[in-house]
């Protein structure tokens, strides 16, 4: 069992951030503190994403400095780490930013209405 | 059509249909810094435009077949492909046209209801309808979660500006549309862990051997249950009723008719066009949960119907229902449920797009959509009622109309495969359908006798016809007519786009 936690822990951390995350989302009444759990849960996903672009054995950033000199030599698969899930997160952080815009932005506007930031009280007010 | 005298502008179609209006989105406010009742001209040109090249890259899809588009020329496992073929060819022009409709519907209701942010909320229409297309088109699984994203964003702001409560209403839909999406992404991630592509076809190639992978059993129930939040599936329907209730008019009208059908579109596309059906039907017994799932979602949606006092809140409970009939016929698993699925799609789009224009009318007119802001409509308003009532008989099931025929191939589908309940199901919500809306048409024609003289006397005060304003009664005529149009031109809709968008089971 440990081992296999440590084989793997990665995807382990992953995991638990993204309960944190969830847990937070679910059951927190503060509206920011929703929000920040919505921001750990996705980051976990980030995360998650990186860590599956890691090769064994010292794989290192895929920049070719020689490529330019020499573009006839062929690059070492196994010496760079896959580009592509960082490429992905590079487009996911920046729809978790805007969401993170949008809903900072109606909790604002919330806030103005309501004068509180607790759901319970604003539900009481709803009703 | 005229674009066939030029071949660049049909061979781009696939591009041009996300690029227009994302551009003319982006340039909205710069218009509107110019002249503000530009952007009104403006926006529909973006939607003329769209729906012209949808109807184009349809009829071509039509005439030879599926469309590849290659984005930047890159090969597709690497680059970004858009395929068109019959089924999104018919979603594209649905959302396109649905969406022209609705702008010209919306000019009124949105200066009524949000004077002064009228730039703001044309570029938002646009970003939203951009996201809607690009969720259909694309071929690419990552690039799919980019449009679901930008559809959701857009409409968590175009909610967040209506009513009292909206902005509330609108947060919730965040939190759960957020774990929607993200479930979606872990989805793309397990596979890609697997199989080391994101393109639709790539991966509906490389799956089979992998069928069982825990890891790929994983991903589909991913899939599903974030698709599902999406689509608002009973029980993951909580965040529509209030979101759709409160909203702007215009923004109900648009967003309550094409967000769950798109991801209905979604969750089509990924049981058939990335996993084979094989893997759905007997590898994991999703079919069978999706039965159970679209039966219970009928059933609920339609008592829950029953108990609202508001008629846009009704018109949501119905939407989760109606939800129900097109996951429960795609989960009968065979060809003709799913093809009266799909069928069921276009009129329900054009369906709900209706009577949500109708719940704007009413809002324009009184200022609130309780069902008693129905009193005298048929008098003071003949036609838009006519219009209501023509969609209404859809929503029951009535012939010619075009609801009549899709539940006719569910019901057919599910006959075929034994399942009682779902025809119970059916059945039921049908005859709650017609006690909800003639419930409506009784305080409609004013029989319902609040004061008590209403068996004897003629009504006395004549009520003088106030008619709902053009630009806002064309569309929602049109819509009435598409969908007696489509009841009666059913056999050739089946027969030529229909039989080829969904897979012979």
């Amino acid at each position: 069992m440990i081992e296999l936690v440590i084989a793997k822990y990665n995807y382990w951390i992953y995991v638990i951030l993204m309960m944190i995350g969830f847990y937070a989302m679910i059951v927190k009444t503060n509206l920011v503190k929703k929000i920040i759990g919505m921001n750990i849960f996705q980051t976990a996903i980030i995360l998650f994403y990186i860590s599956t672009a890691y090769k064994m054995g010292g794989a290192t950033l895929p920049i070719m400095t020689d490529a330019q000199a020499h573009g006839h030599e062929a690059v070492l698969v196994d010496g760079v780490i896959n580009p592509l899930p960082h490429v992905l997160m590079l487009t996911a952080i920046v729809v978790m930013v805007a969401t993170l815009g949008v809903a900072l932005a109606i909790v604002i506007h919330i806030y103005r209405r309501y004068n509180t930031l607790n759901e319970d009280e604003i539900l009481k007010v709803m009703k | 059509m005229i674009l066939e005298q030029f071949p660049f502008l049909v061979h781009s179609a696939p591009a041009l249909i996300i690029v227009i209006p994302l551009m003319f989105a982006l340039l909205t406010p710069v218009i509107g810094l110019i002249r503000r009742e530009w952007t009104f001209p403006w926006m529909l040109l973006a939607l003329l435009l769209a729906t012209l090249f949808s109807v184009t890259a349809l009829q071509d899809v039509m005439r030879n077949g599926v469309i590849h588009y290659r984005m930047g020329n890159w090969e597709p496992p690497w680059g970004i492909e858009y395929v068109v073929d019959h089924l999104n060819g018919l979603m594209l022009v649905l959302i396109s046209a649905t969406a022209l409709l609705v702008a010209v519907y919306g000019k009124k209701s949105v200066e009524q209801e949000l004077p002064g942010k009228e730039v703001y909320f044309r570029c938002i229409f646009l970003l939203q309808v951009t996201g809607f297309l690009g969720i259909v088109i694309t071929g690419d699984a990552f690039n799919l979660y980019v449009f679901l994203e930008i559809a959701s964003l857009a409409g968590y702001a175009l909610i967040a500006i209506g009513e009292d409560g909206a902005p509330f209403a609108s947060f919730r839909y965040i939190i759960m549309g957020t774990i929607g999406a993200c479930f979606y992404l872990l989805a793309i991630g397990y596979l890609y862990i697997v199989t080391g592509s994101l393109n639709m076809a790539d991966l509906a190639r490389l799956l089979p051997p992998l069928y069982g992978s825990k890891v790929v059993l994983t991903a589909f129930a991913f899939f599903m249950v974030g698709i599902a939040i999406k689509m608002a599936l009973f029980p993951l329907h909580v965040w529509l009723p209030d979101a759709y209730t409160k909203a702007p008019s215009a923004v109900s009208a648009l967003v309550a008719p094409l967000m769950t059908k798109v991801s209905v579109y979604v969750m089509i596309r990924i049981l058939f066009g990335v996993f084979a059906p094989s893997f759905s039907i007997s590898v994991v017994p999703a079919m069978k949960i999706l039965l159970v799932a679209g039966i219970v979602a009928i059933f609920t949606g339609a008592i829950l119907a029953l108990a609202q006092k508001d008629f846009k809140r009704m018109l949501c409970y119905i939407i989760v229902a109606e939800v129900g009939y097109m996951v429960g016929g795609v989960g009968l698993a065979n060809t003709t449920a799913l093809r009266g699925a799909v069928l069921h799609i276009a009129n329900d789009v054009v369906m709900t797009a209706g009577l949500f224009a109708v719940a704007g009318i009413i809002n324009y007119k009184m200022r609130e959509h309780r069902l008693d802001d129905f009193k005298d409509m048929f008098k003071r308003m003949p036609f838009t009622m006519a219009a209501f009532a023509t969609i209404a008989l859809s929503i029951i099931g009535v012939p010619p109309t075009g609801g009549f025929f899709s539940k006719w191939y569910l019901l057919q589908g599910a006959l075929q495969e034994g399942s009682w309940i779902f025809v119970a199901a059916l059945l039921f919500s049908s005859l709650v359908n017609v006690v909800l809306f003639f419930r409506i048409f009784e305080i409609g024609y004013g029989f319902h006798g609040d004061h008590g003289h209403s068996a004897g006397g003629d009504g006395g005060e004549a009520v003088a016809i106030r008619e709902a304003p053009l630009s806002m009664l064309v569309p929602l005529m049109i819509a009435a007519a598409t969908i007696v149009l489509l009841g009666f031109y059913n056999q050739a809709l089946i027969g030529k786009i229909i039989q080829y968008a969904v897979p012979v089971l």
